[in-house]
């Protein structure tokens, strides 16, 4: 886990978001910009529910059969003069990536875009040990100046406005003319590129993370939109890649076949800008490459969903398109959920990266509304596996009291029809009684989670079994 | 030779009987008109929906079981609820996987229950008796109906019969409008935000009536439209199909 993060807090920071205008104008984009990009690179793919069924089908066999491509994969990594570590958590991840960097004796390493380094904490772990990371992407760069953490997996600045990059950009890059024009968006790219390559030429190791490893040729594949990855991974002299176990998949013709599924789902494009395969450091004869690489799986509590309900949820490509599209995250932003994963993915992985006694309210925070899983490439049921969570709340007795005793009552009731009756049919009169000629309630105490923000429409008077019996109907 | 008229049974929906017992009419004459035999089991009370989104299975299984035995004899079950419709249909079977026994009587309520205007549509394929109403709506496709149950083309296909009405659509009417059953009450501040741009969306198309297929969602968007101060009538969409879109709007003003 990556310092200090705790979805405990999540309805408190679900206020401090709503109460933030500018972030909620940020986060009001991806409308623009992803999900209607996502939109029309689906529509103008007619074979794109086949190739969601595909998808699924190639990530459903692999981890039926993960362990035999582990081990493929590793064996083709040895063969090609890579090296592989296998992590069974964090710790472990960070320890063995510090090592490698020492043994190079790194001071300085740059960094691709990598949800994995942020789910291990790497940063502040090799800063710790004297080492400095930088980041390379430019959203990751600017949070890193920040000292944020991604509020999306794969728009990790999606929450900040170019007029605060500018800002940052002035407080941080005190060497350049305090005059300089940064209005527009390309401006600040160019000058981050400018910062940047100077920090490329003098890295000693380059750490990636993964979209694939590939078990018949023993490959990892990104894929990015800046060419940034490349440098990262080409000019230092050490490459190292960290990357979750369930990014592998047996063949080639498997990674062409999902990421015509990644791209238009994460961003609407057809292909991201740059797909680069890495296999084994630089041999004899290539124009260039890393003289050393390291392949280092992560595991971090992943083995232990196979075989249980949470077992589909190894299939994500991490994409964001369930978090792009749903109504929860786009109200609060992804730093609300206290965890490296934001939106329906991350309340599904964050109970058991910080368990549920920390987490249980990202699996509440949610309608259920199903947009999640309908846009997914993978077909994750998220929606259900938000359900597995709630369910062994309840079965551990964490559920707070008072919504335990809500659901209590409510069954009761609901188990004995004629008292039910009895009951829904006082209450319905009274309300109606209540509300008078408006129809409608301003306010009612037992209810002031719904009065607080809106109306209480008022019940039409009686129930309607009393009216149906009344009729003489059955 | 006359064939005799379909049994249905109408699980009217805990909703519907405690806010809005005119949906639960509108459905009985709309299958009524279209040749169905209507029966209401009086021991109906919730389908269980509140416990098992809330992780309460043995509480929502023990729900089911009574829906199941109370249900199970008629042709067809019809709920005005894409919610309660999606919960018999696709979760009560998986209520009692390991139970054999139950699981089949699950299934086979699940094959035979319909939400309302699916059921009009797609089992009976009728045209209800022509109705009016003079306006312009629009239609929130509720998520479980939509997704759980692909209700969408149905409602529009009815509603395009009526006289003089004229639908407009949303920007982006598969939204969900915030209400998630407990969520939102639980989380009542972002089910607002939810709902917030859900009214904007709406207000946004200028029509007069509002349409939906589930209470809850509508009971939602009704409270925050009136909260909003904002005129637009908010109905069941059976309430329209059946012409008794006659008395007061969902949390309107009685005369
Ligand atoms: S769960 Fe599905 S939609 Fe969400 S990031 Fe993973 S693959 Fe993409």
């Amino acid at each position: 886990m990556s310092g200090g993060l705790s979805s405990a807090s999540f309805p408190k920071n679900a206020h401090a978001a709503l109460a933030n205008p500018p972030l909620l104008k940020a986060i009001a984009h991806i409308e623009e910009t992803l999900v209607s990009g996502r939109r029309r690179a689906v529509d103008a793919l007619p074979e794109f529910e086949a190739l969601r069924d595909a998808g699924r089908d190639i990530k459903a066999h692999t981890l039926a059969h993960l362990d035999l491509y582990l081990e493929a994969f590793e064996k083709k990594v040895v063969e090609a003069g890579g090296f592989v570590h296998w992590a069974a958590d964090a710790a472990e991840a960070s320890r063995i990536v510090l090592d490698i960097c020492q043994a190079a004796g790194a001071r300085r390493v740059t960094k691709g875009k990598s949800m994995i380094t942020e789910e291990v904490g790497l940063n502040a772990f090799l800063e710790a040990n004297g080492i400095t990371p930088v980041e390379t992407d430019l959203g990751e760069y600017i949070i890193q100046l920040r000292g944020e953490t991604p509020s999306h997996i794969i728009a990790p600045a999606v929450h900040v406005n170019k007029e605060q990059v500018a800002a940052d950009f002035r407080r941080v890059h005190t060497k350049l003319d305090p005059l300089r024009n940064l209005e527009e968006p390309t401006s600040l790219l160019a000058e981050a590129r400018g910062v940047l390559r100077e920090r490329f030429l003098t890295a000693d190791v380059g750490i990636t993370g993964a979209n694939f490893l590939v078990a018949e040729t023993g490959s990892t594949v990104i894929v990015t939109n800046e060419g940034n990855g490349d440098l990262t991974q080409i000019l230092p002299k050490t490459h190292i890649v960290l990357a979750s176990i369930e990014k592998v998949v047996p063949t080639l013709e498997d990674v062409a076949t999902i990421m015509r599924l990644l791209a238009r789902s994460a961003t609407g494009q057809e292909m991201s800008v740059y797909t680069t395969l890495s296999t084994g450091p630089r041999r004899a004869g290539d124009p260039d490459g890393p003289e050393a690489f390291h392949v280092v799986l992560l595991d971090n509590g992943r083995s232990a969903m196979l075989g249980t309900e949470f077992e589909d949820m190894l299939r994500c490509i991490r994409c964001g398109a369930c978090i792009n599209h749903c109504p929860v995250y786009r109200s609060v932003g992804g730093h609300a959920y206290g965890s490296v994963y934001p939106g329906p993915m991350g309340s599904v992985l964050t109970p058991s990266l910080q368990g549920l006694e920390k987490a249980a309210h990202l699996a509440n925070a949610s309608t259920l509304c199903g947009r999640c899983e309908s846009v997914c490439p993978m077909r994750i049921p998220l929606p259900k596996m938000l359900r597995h969570w709630r369910e062994k709340e309840f079965e551990r007795h964490l559920t707070p009291k008072k919504a335990r005793f809500g659901l209590a009552a409510w069954r009761f009731l609901a188990a004995r029809p004629r008292l039910y009756g009895a009951v829904t049919r006082m209450a319905a009169w009274s309300l109606a009684r209540l509300a008078g000629k408006d129809g409608a309630l301003k306010q009612l105490p037992l209810a002031s989670g719904w009065t607080r923000w809106r109306d209480l429409p008022a019940p039409e008077g009686g129930t309607f079994r009393t009216e149906w019996a009344k009729r003489g109907r059955k | 030779m006359t064939t005799p008229k379909p049994q249905v049974g109408l699980f009217v929906t805990c909703l519907v009987d405690f806010f809005r017992p005119t949906v639960g009419f509108s459905a009985v004459k709309l299958l009524e008109d279209a040749g169905c035999e209507v029966s209401v089991p009086a021991a109906q009370t919730c389908c269980g929906q509140p416990a098992y989104n809330s992780g309460d299975r043995a509480g929502a299984r023990a729900l089911a079981e009574q829906v199941i035995a109370l249900f199970e004899t008629f042709d067809h079950v019809v709920v005005p609820s894409g919610s309660c419709a999606g919960m018999i249909k696709v979760h009560y079977p998986d209520l009692f996987s390991g139970e054999p026994g139950w699981r089949l009587r699950a299934e086979r309520l699940a094959a035979k229950t319909h939400e309302l205007t699916s059921f009009l549509v797609d089992v009976l394929g009728v045209a209800p008796l022509p109705v009016s109403w003079e306006g312009t709506a629009t239609y929130h496709d509720s998520c479980s109906g939509l997704r759980e149950l692909g209700v969408k083309a149905q409602p529009r296909r009815l509603l395009s019969a009526v006289d003089g009405l004229a639908i407009k659509e949303m920007r982006d009417p598969e939204a969900c409008c915030g209400f998630g059953g407990t969520f939102c009450v639980k989380y009542d501040e972002i089910s607002n935000a939810i709902v917030d741009r859900k009214t904007a969306d709406i207000k946004s198309t200028g029509v007069d009536l509002l349409l939906s297929g589930d209470l809850g969602c509508l009971l939602n968007m009704a409270g925050k439209l009136k909260r909003e101060g904002s005129r637009v009538e908010v109905r069941h969409v059976a309430e329209v199909l059946a012409g008794m879109a006659t008395g007061p709007a969902i949390g309107e003003k009685t005369k």
